[in-house]
């Protein structure tokens, strides 16, 4: 294995190098709440408009033809990058949130009944609570909650209590947006399903970061998104077993995802079409595909490795700097992501400090009030890296982060 | 990153002036920014002349908008409660002596909006009441 070149990867990315105003530099640490793109990603998209953009799957013309080809393929490379056996378990979505509701809204409505219990985890993102809260109201389901430690795990105690009570569900983050943890998602899998019940991991921050195979995990659905692993915005993807696809209503109704239609009635497509109605964000498409080939070029395992040496060495150096306390410091498995505080500066003055420094860190309540709650705090800066960070742009953070302790203090 | 974070906005923030409640008071009201948790409450009380003769504010948030609840209350002593409600964003603006960026704005301007609904005795502070006169 070749050593992994930092410096060479990041002249992939374009707009690593971009100074935000004269002579500063950006320092890009923001890749979780969405990640940067490589020219091949765009190049391909662009390519895509200027020679093969025709509307898939109809068609039966030249571009027609080779839009469809490109289109499927990808599918296939994104089925492949996760283990999946068949590109047929993998629906094209917009997002990862949107994979969440379509499984909420088709296998949940028609499986889940008033009384049945859904197990979720206090650390969850907004996408994999209030599509089942909103499920919840409907048909007056019952939602529990796996508790977090102090030190950012789930409390699988708490877990086991739940599944003696014989959950439908259990659905929960692979690894938490603001905590960093890495769940032990294969355990939880396999004791959730001893329990009888389906399971739906959110992938969208382990996906990116580090090899993930669904056949491995055995798990039933998977939902993440193509922005956050340098693909576009505006596509993801669930990955549901066939045997559960088959047996869902589908999602939105209209062209490409039916078979047949009468006036008054239709029957659907096959997989995956069955899900994809309408014309789909084909360029995006692709360009997940290209993205999925970029990371696989690298090698999901150089890249989490390295990814965890930078946490690593960022842990170590921002517990240097005076009163700052980091969520979930502790957990036995975390990602490269470390959100924390600094007493008596609200987090938005944190990021808008380092901003003017060129550095870009999420600030607020990343889309996960509950946890915030748990914590006792309303907000939270986080700084995420990914496979294009360096270890100059972790100390240039610690040195702007002092700046902004001396200017409060 | 002085220009955003001007000597008189940290002071502001560190020291505030006007922290506190005041109880009784004649005119009360709270709300949040729910973007970002920021609370603000305001009391005043209103001389028998309609005028302000005291102010408090109390909360939790940014250095942005703890300074501007300061900076804006400190403003108004004096003033006719119906010249508040021709208080804009641009007076804000000029109190503070920053640009800001859309999601920074928010922050600014939220303790204009708490006081503006207080003042009309509104039951929620909207976008609306940065402007001119009657929402």
């Amino acid at each position: 294995m070749t050593a992994y070149n930092v410096e060479k990867i990041r002249k992939d990315f374009p707009i690593l190098g971009i100074e935000v105003s004269p002579g500063v530099p950006l320092v890009y640490l923001d890749s979780t709440a969405t990640a940067q793109k490589p020219a091949v990603v765009i190049d391909a998209m662009d390519e895509y408009y200027r020679t093969s953009n025709g509307n898939i799957h109809r068609g039966v013309h030249y571009l027609a033809e080779r839009a469809t080809s490109m289109y499927e393929a990808s599918r296939a490379k994104v089925a492949a990058f996760i283990g999946a056996d068949k590109p047929k378990e993998v629906i094209f979505t917009r997002n990862a949130t949107e994979s969440i509701n379509l499984v909420a809204q088709t296998w949940g409505r028609a499986f889940l009944n008033k009384g049945d219990l859904v197990v979720l985890t206090e650390m969850e993102h907004h996408s994999n609570l209030v599509p089942w809260q909103m499920l919840a109201k409907e048909k007056d389901l019952r939602l529990e909650f796996i508790t977090v430690t102090e030190d950012g795990e789930l409390d699988q105690a708490v877990y086991d209590q739940w599944l003696d009570q014989g959950p439908k569900l259990v659905a929960f983050a692979h690894m938490s947006n603001v905590l960093g943890t890495i769940n032990p998602a294969k355990a939880m899998i396999a004791k959730a399903r001893r329990a009888g019940a389906i399971t739906l991991v959110d992938g969208a921050q382990s996906v990116p970061h580090f090899p993930v195979s669904v056949k491995d995990l055995d798990v039933d659905f998977m939902a993440f998104s193509a922005h956050k692993m340098v693909g576009p915005t505006g596509v993801g993807a669930l990955y549901g077993k066939e045997e559960l696809l088959d047996k869902m209503p589908p999602y939105m109704g209209g062209g490409d995802m039916i078979r047949k239609v009468y006036l008054r009635s239709f029957t659907p497509n096959e997989l995956p079409w069955k899900f994809e109605a309408g014309t789909f964000c084909i360029a995006e498409a692709i360009g997940f595909g290209a993205a999925v080939d970029y990371l696989n070029s690298i090698g999901m395992d150089a890249i989490a490795n390295y990814e965890h040496q930078l946490v690593q060495s960022a842990l170590i150096k921002m517990k240097t700097i005076p009163g700052l306390e980091i969520m979930g410091e502790k957990a036995a498995h975390r990602g490269g992501v470390v959100s924390f505080t600094l007493p008596g500066i609200h987090p938005h003055d944190v990021a808008q400090i380092l901003d003017q420094n060129g550095i870009a860190i999420r600030a607020g309540h990343h889309c996960a009030m509950p946890l915030h709650d748990k914590f006792g705090i309303s907000a939270s800066s986080r700084a995420s890296f990914y496979l294009y960070n360096t270890e100059e742009e972790i100390n240039h953070l610690v040195v702007s982060l002092q700046k902004v302790v001396k200017m409060f203090s | 990153m002085d220009d955003l974070y001007r000597e008189v906005i940290i002071e502001h923030y560190k020291n505030p002036g006007y922290r506190g409640s005041l109880d009784p008071n004649d005119i009360s009201f709270e709300d949040e920014n729910p973007l970002c948790g920021d609370h603000i409450k305001i009391d005043l009380r209103v001389g028998g002349d309609g005028k302000v003769s005291e102010a408090a504010f109390d909360g939790h948030g940014c250095a942005i908008s703890q300074a501007s609840a300061d900076l804006l209350l400190e403003s108004i002593i004096g003033k006719d409660v119906n010249e508040i409600k021709h208080l804009t964003k641009t007076d804000v603006m000029d109190l503070l002596g920053i640009e800001l960026g859309p999601v920074r704005l928010k922050c600014a301007l939220l303790p204009l909006k708490i006081l503006k609904a207080g003042v009309y005795g509104l039951g929620e502070a909207t976008d609306d009441l940065l402007e001119e006169g009657q929402a």
